[in-house]
C-alpha cells in the first residue's frame, strides 16, 4: 500500500482555511445567540397558559428534532427561493442553523424552568417581586446555570454541524476544504487538516464557553458544584 | 422520470428510504459493537486504554460527521482500496457512532450504583465476573432510553452518506429533484419520511425514560 | 357554632391581620370553613391543629398565596380578599417565611437578604448591604454574608430566611411550619430567633407543631380543626383546653 500523503499544498492555502473556519465561527456565534433567544421564547411559550402556543412551540421542536439538518437547510434555501427571496447562502445557512438549534435549545430550557421549584418562586412573589423580577432573578439565571453544560455542549455540537452548510455553498470552512481538495488533488491530506481545525474549533469554544460560565454564575466559580 | 411526480418516483424516494434504514442498522450493529468496546475502555484499569479511549473521542467529537465521510471516502481511495459509496458511509458512520455511543455508555456504567460494585467485589468475584454479571446487566437498563434516543441522531445522519454518493433517502430525493425540479415538494416528502421514522423512536426513548425514573426509588 | 369564639381583643386599636368567615375549598375538598380569628398589633398567634386542618392554607391565604371563595381577610389596612389588592403593597407589609427556606441557591446570602430591598424598595446596593448585614447580625449570622445557601446547616438556612425577611421591614411576619424540615437539635436555634423577634413586638402568626414552644411564645392560640376554628384562646387553652377534640390534640401532639 503506497500511502503517501503530501500536506504542503494544502498548508499553502492556510489563508482560506482561517477565512473558512472565521466564517464556520461566525456562522456559530449568530446562530447560537439567535438560537438562544428562541430557545429562551419558545420554552416559555411550551410551559405557558396558551395551549395553542403550547402546541406550536411543542410541533417545532418535534419537527426539528426528528429531520436531518441537511433537509432543514435545502427546505430553508428551496422554500425561501420559491416565495422569491433571494438570499445570499449565508444569511440561508445562519437562519437554517439559527431554526434548528433553537429546537435544541428551547429543549434545553424547558428543562431548565422545570428544574425550579415552586418554593423558589413564592419566596420571591413573598419578598413583593413582580412578576418579571421573578421571572429574571429567580427563574431565568438559576435555569440557565442548571443546563449551561447540556446547552454549551449543544451549541459546539451546532458549529460541527454548520459543516453542513457547504452543500448550499455558504463558504465556510468544510466548503474551503471542498474547494482546496479539487485544486490540489490531494483531498485525504486536505481532510485531514479540516478535520484538525474543527478539533481545535470546538476546543476554543468549549474553552470560551467554560470562561463564560465562570463569569456569568460566581456560585459556580467559587464552589465548583452543579447547582 | 421527468415531468410530474409520479409513482416511480415515490417507489425511488422509498428505495432510498430503505438504504437510510439499512444505513442506520450497519451503524448501529458497527457502532454500538466498537462503542462497546470504547466504553469498556474508558471505563478500565488500565492508564492506557482509558487515555486512548478518550483520544479517541475527543477527535471524533470535535470533528463533523461531514468531514469523517470524506476523510472515509479519500482515505480508503488513498490505501488503495476500491471506493464503493457503501463502505465508505458504512465505516464513517461506525467511527462516529462508536464516539457517542461509547460516551453515552461510559456513563451508564458509572451510574450504576457504587455499593453494587462494592457488593459485587466483597464477593470476590473476578473484575470480569463483576462486569459481565452483575455491573453490565444494570446498566444495560440504564442506557436502554439514551440508545433508543441515539438512534434518532443515528437515522438523521445518515442523511449525510448523500455527499459521498450513497443513495439513501436524501440523495434519491436529490436525484429525483434533478429531474423534476420540485424542490420544496420533495424534501418536505422527504422531512415526513425522515420524521415518521424518528418521531416513534424519540416517544419511545422519552417513555423508558420515564419510567425508567419511576422505577428508580424501588431500586435504591 | 360549638366553637369557643376568642375573647374580644384590647380595644382601640385595629387588628394588624383579620379573617371573618373565610370559605375556601380546593375541588370539592372543603379546606376553610368559615374562618375567623384577628391578630392585634405586636401580638404572636400561634395556629394549630392536624395536619389537613387547613392551619396552612389560612396562614398562605393572608399573603394572597391562596385566593379564598368568600369572606374577608385585612391585613394592614389592605383587602387581601379584593381582586384588585396591590400585591406589592401586600407583600411589603407582610414577610413570610417557609418550610423548606427557599433560599435562591444561585445567589450568597447578602445577595439573597440584598434582592428584594433593591429591586423592589430601590433601596441603594450599599445602604441594602449595610441593611443585611445587620439583619444577619440579628439571626446570628453575622459572618454568613458571602456564604452560599449550600454551605449552611438547616437551621443557618432557615435563620438567613427569616432575615431575609427581616430586611424589607415587614409590619407582620408569618411562620409556616419554619422547623418542620430539620433535625431536632437544630430546631432550638431557629425558634430562639423567633422569640426574640416575639420580644421586640414583632405582630407574628405561625403554624407550628412544637406546643412546648407554642405555649411559651403565643398571646394567643388557634386551634384549626376540618376547616374551622374550633378553640381560640391565650395560650392557657393550651393547658386546660375545653373542647375534647384540642385535648385529644395537645394530648398526642406533644
Amino acid at each position: 500500500m503506497g500511502l503517501e500523503l503530501d500536506f504542503s499544498v494544502v498548508l499553502d492555502r492556510w489563508q482560506s482555511l482561517l477565512d473558512g473556519a472565521a466564517l464556520t465561527l461566525e456562522l456559530a456565534f449568530i446562530a447560537v445567540i439567535c438560537g438562544a433567544l428562541i430557545g429562551a421564547l419558545g420554552a416559555i411559550g411550551r410551559r405557558g397558559g396558551n395551549v395553542l402556543i403550547a402546541r406550536l412551540c411543542g410541533a417545532y421542536v418535534e419537527g426539528i428534532r426528528n429531520t436531518p439538518l441537511l433537509v432543514q437547510i435545502f427546505l430553508v434555501y428551496f422554500g425561501l427561493s420559491s416565495l422569491g427571496l433571494k438570499f445570499s447562502a449565508f444569511t440561508v445557512a445562519a437562519v437554517a442553523l439559527t431554526i434548528n438549534v433553537g429546537a435544541y435549545t428551547t429543549e434545553i430550557m424547558r428543562a431548565g424552568f422545570d428544574s425550579i421549584h415552586k418554593g423558589q418562586i413564592e419566596a420571591a412573589e413573598g419578598l413583593g417581586l413582580s412578576k418579571a423580577q421573578v421571572y429574571w432573578h429567580v427563574v431565568l439565571w438559576p435555569a440557565i446555570e442548571r443546563v449551561y453544560p447540556a446547552l454549551t455542549s449543544q451549541f459546539v455540537l451546532l458549529m460541527l454541524a454548520s459543516s453542513v452548510t457547504s452543500q448550499i455553498s455558504a463558504e465556510e470552512l468544510t466548503a474551503v476544504a471542498n474547494y482546496i481538495q479539487s485544486e490540489t488533488y490531494r483531498s485525504f491530506e486536505t481532510y485531514i487538516v479540516v478535520a484538525l481545525i474543527y478539533v481545535v474549533l470546538s476546543f476554543i469554544m468549549r474553552l470560551g464557553f467554560w470562561l463564560l460560565g465562570l463569569a456569568l454564575f460566581p456560585r459556580r466559580r467559587r464552589l465548583g458544584t452543579p447547582l | 422520470m421527468g415531468g410530474t411526480l409520479n409513482l416511480n418516483h415515490l417507489l425511488f424516494l422509498g428505495h432510498g428510504a430503505l438504504w437510510t434504514i439499512g444505513l442506520s442498522v450497519i451503524a448501529l450493529i458497527g457502532g454500538g459493537a466498537a462503542g462497546f468496546l470504547i466504553a469498556l475502555c474508558r471505563v478500565s484499569p488500565s492508564r492506557l486504554l482509558r487515555i486512548l479511549a478518550a483520544t479517541y473521542v475527543q477527535l471524533i467529537q470535535g470533528t463533523p460527521l461531514l468531514v469523517i465521510m470524506f476523510l472515509s471516502f479519500f482515505g480508503l481511495a488513498a490505501i488503495g482500496l476500491n471506493i464503493s459509496p457503501l463502505l465508505a458511509a458504512g465505516a464513517s458512520m461506525t467511527i462516529f457512532v462508536a464516539a457517542y455511543l461509547g460516551e453515552i455508555w461510559r456513563g451508564c456504567i458509572e451510574a450504576v450504583p457504587k455499593p453494587q460494585w462494592e457488593a459485587a467485589e466483597g464477593l470476590a468475584l473476578s473484575r470480569s465476573q463483576r462486569m459481565v454479571k452483575v455491573i453490565l446487566p444494570q446498566a444495560i437498563r440504564i442506557a436502554t432510553p439514551p440508545t433508543v434516543g441515539f438512534m434518532v441522531q443515528i437515522i438523521k445522519n445518515t442523511s449525510l452518506a448523500s455527499v459521498v454518493g450513497f443513495v439513501e433517502l436524501t440523495r434519491s430525493g436529490q436525484i429525483i429533484n434533478n429531474s423534476l425540479f420540485e424542490p420544496f415538494l420533495i424534501y418536505s416528502i422527504i422531512a415526513l419520511v425522515y420524521f415518521s421514522l424518528c418521531y416513534p423512536l424519540s416517544r419511545l426513548s422519552r417513555r423508558l425514560e420515564r419510567t425508567a425514573l419511576q422505577k428508580k426509588p424501588a431500586l435504591a | 357554632m360549638n366553637a369557643h369564639t376568642p375573647p374580644p381583643v384590647s380595644a382601640g386599636t385595629a387588628p394588624v391581620v383579620a379573617l371573618r368567615n373565610v370559605h375556601k375549598s380546593f375541588g370539592p375538598l372543603k379546606v376553610l370553613d368559615g374562618v375567623s380569628f384577628e391578630v392585634a398589633r405586636g401580638e404572636v398567634t400561634v395556629l394549630i391543629g392536624r395536619s389537613g386542618s387547613g392551619k396552612s392554607t389560612a396562614l398562605r391565604c393572608i399573603d394572597r398565596f391562596e385566593t379564598i371563595d368568600s369572606g374577608e381577610i385585612e391585613v394592614c389596612g389592605l383587602r387581601v380578599d379584593n381582586p384588585q389588592l396591590d400585591l406589592r403593597a401586600l407583600r411589603l407589609d407582610v414577610g413570610i417565611v417557609f418550610q423548606s427556606y427557599n433560599l435562591f441557591p444561585h445567589l450568597t446570602i447578602e445577595e439573597n437578604i440584598t434582592l428584594a430591598p433593591h429591586s423592589v424598595k430601590k433601596v441603594p446596593k450599599r445602604e441594602a448591604k449595610t441593611l443585611a448585614a445587620r439583619v444577619l447580625e440579628q439571626v446570628g449570622l453575622g459572618d454568613k454574608l458571602h456564604a452560599y445557601p449550600e454551605q449552611l446547616s438547616g437551621g443557618q438556612q432557615q435563620r438567613a430566611a427569616i432575615a431575609r425577611s427581616l430586611a424589607m421591614q415587614p409590619k407582620v411576619m408569618l411562620f409556616d411550619e419554619v422547623t418542620s424540615a430539620l433535625d431536632p437539635e437544630l430546631t432550638g436555634e431557629v425558634l430562639k430567633v423567633i422569640e426574640a423577634l416575639a420580644a421586640d413586638g414583632m405582630t407574628m402568626v405561625m403554624v407550628t407543631h412544637e406546643m412546648g414552644f407554642a405555649r411559651g411564645i403565643a398571646d394567643q392560640v388557634v386551634f384549626m380543626h376540618r376547616g374551622k376554628v374550633h378553640e381560640a384562646g391565650p395560650a392557657d387553652i393550651l393547658s386546660s383546653p375545653a373542647t375534647p377534640e384540642l385535648a385529644q390534640f395537645v394530648g398526642t401532639g406533644l
